[in-house]
């Protein structure tokens, strides 16, 4: 589990159990919450409906902004100035990410290590997801 | 019969051994003929410890590293097998671990990969399934669970011998040993650097890396490079992104003009220079060599520098575990922080 925090994790567990005894009302829900997470993120964080939201982790940056999707840090190709090295005129994802979560109150869990992305995930709403407990499973 | 380097010998006997370690990346084979790549392997095998094979450098097609690595293995060198996430998806990236770990490789250096968009290819999809960290994940997870991703078990399970690599010469530069920390918590059992010209931004990534404990976690191995003429130390420094190329080099490398005998004895002079002072670092436990297809320089690189494989190869005749003055200061460091 990405998602979760520690303190939050037992709540977690809750919601999870009630959705998948209430599978029906937890398909209803995703498709309500879909349109308000896209008209959120995408406009402020250039959210691209992984599905599998790290926001909080990567500084309140979308590293699926990076052409490479690196959830875990920068490439190695980074310029002197910053800049992404596939698309020269961006900002790297990861040096916004780590100023940004320099200010953050948790600014450790940048240092988490991400799993791997769960591609059938892709299009739904990261916030059912993790409330059904749909992230990151089988992943190293 | 799998060709197969001594078990004495190769990367991580060496790694164990507390000797400074060099290893050298060769480049990759262009044609279906190996000869060229054989002369390549040749030029530096009793050099060094183990040799990189690289993983389509650049985003230029190569032969594939599972191949070159097997060919290296045929002429007794334990390689490096560079495994990028650029090309290959999740199932294509545990068959080559695979593959490899069943034809004797068992060294996997876990890279992202350089993106396409500078290749020879760049209209391909990139593919970017994982990233070098869960690669890392991916392959300490094969060989400590022996289970694939899906968890299905692997019997027997490979024994694989994940590196990793860390450039401190592109920003976020505080970031950098960091990231170096996440790569040794995924499962990096040693570490490469990107080549280095600056030295005091190395220094300073070093005591960075030295306070987190991190020489103390892995063994380190210091990249460095020979340049061959201005040109190439002006494409480095305008044109590839991640690497620092100071002006006082490329000036050095002007000034050293355009015949051939003169500016590569410049380049192999600087570059011994750059060994000298990095060798001052505490935290390192040996060299990387990137000769960038000039591998006739490693040798009087190595000579000139006092570099010596950890575990010399006894067919080459060099007296096993020869240690200059030059090591001795290496392995001084070395222990002096942990």
């Amino acid at each position: 589990m990405t998602h979760a925090s520690h303190g939050s994790s037992a709540l977690l567990r809750r919601s999870q159990g009630f959705f998948a005894r209430h599978a029906r009302l937890a398909r209803g829900l995703d498709a309500i919450a879909r349109p308000i997470e896209i008209a959120t993120k995408k406009p402020m964080f250039g959210c691209q409906m992984c599905g599998q939201c790290t926001l909080h982790e990567t500084g309140l940056t979308c590293p699926m902004g990076c052409p490479k999707t690196l959830r875990n840090g920068p490439c190695g190709g980074v310029r002197m100035n910053g800049h992404c090295e596939v698309v020269p005129a961006m900002m790297c994802v990861w040096v916004k990410a780590e100023r940004r979560g320099r200010w953050l109150p948790w600014r450790g869990a940048i240092l988490r290590i991400q799993p791997a992305l769960d591609w059938t995930l892709r299009g739904s709403s990261s916030w059912m997801n993790l409330l059904c407990g749909r992230t990151g499973r089988q992943n190293p | 019969m799998n060709p197969s380097v001594s078990p004495a010998r190769g990367l991580e006997p060496a790694l164990r051994s507390g000797r400074p370690v060099i290893t050298c990346e060769i480049a990759s084979g262009d044609s279906a003929d190996l000869t060229a790549f054989r002369r390549r392997a040749r030029l530096v095998r009793d050099h060094v410890d183990a040799v990189n094979i690289p993983d389509n450098t650049s985003g230029i097609v190569h032969m594939s590293p599972l191949a070159g690595a097997v060919v290296l293995l045929q002429e007794g060198i334990d390689p490096i097998m560079h495994v990028t996430c650029r090309d290959r998806n999740r199932l294509a990236l545990q068959s080559d671990l695979l593959g490899a770990a069943a034809l004797g490789v068992r060294n996997i250096l876990c890279l992202t990969g350089d993106h396409m968009i500078h290749g020879d290819h760049p209209q391909a999809k990139p593919v970017f399934d994982l990233d070098s960290l869960q690669l890392l994940g991916l392959a300490n997870h094969m060989t400590r669970e022996g289970r694939y991703l899906s968890g299905r078990e692997i019997k027997p399970a490979p024994d694989l011998f994940p590196g990793a690599v860390e450039n401190p010469f592109a920003p976020p530069y505080d970031f950098r040993p960091l990231r170096l920390g996440k790569k040794i918590e995924a499962g990096a059992r040693f570490v490469q650097t990107q080549i280095i010209y600056n030295v005091e931004r190395f220094a300073a990534f070093m005591t960075r890396v030295c306070d987190l404990g991190l020489d103390r976690a892995v063994p380190i191995l210091a990249g460095v490079a020979p340049l061959r003429s201005a040109r190439a130390a002006r494409y480095m420094r305008d044109r590839v992104a991640g690497l620092e190329v100071p002006e006082d080099l490329v000036r050095r490398m002007e000034q050293a003009g355009e015949e051939r005998g003169r500016r590569e004895a410049e380049g192999i002079r600087i570059c011994v220079e750059v060994i000298e002072r990095v060798r001052a670092i505490p935290g390192l436990a040996g060299f990387h060599l990137m000769p960038i297809h000039w591998e006739e320089a490693v040798a009087e690189i190595c000579e000139r520098a006092g570099l010596r494989p950890a575990i010399a190869n006894p067919a080459a005749g060099t007296p096993l575990g020869a240690s200059g003055d030059h090591d001795a200061e290496l392995v001084e460091n070395r222990e002096h922080t942990a």
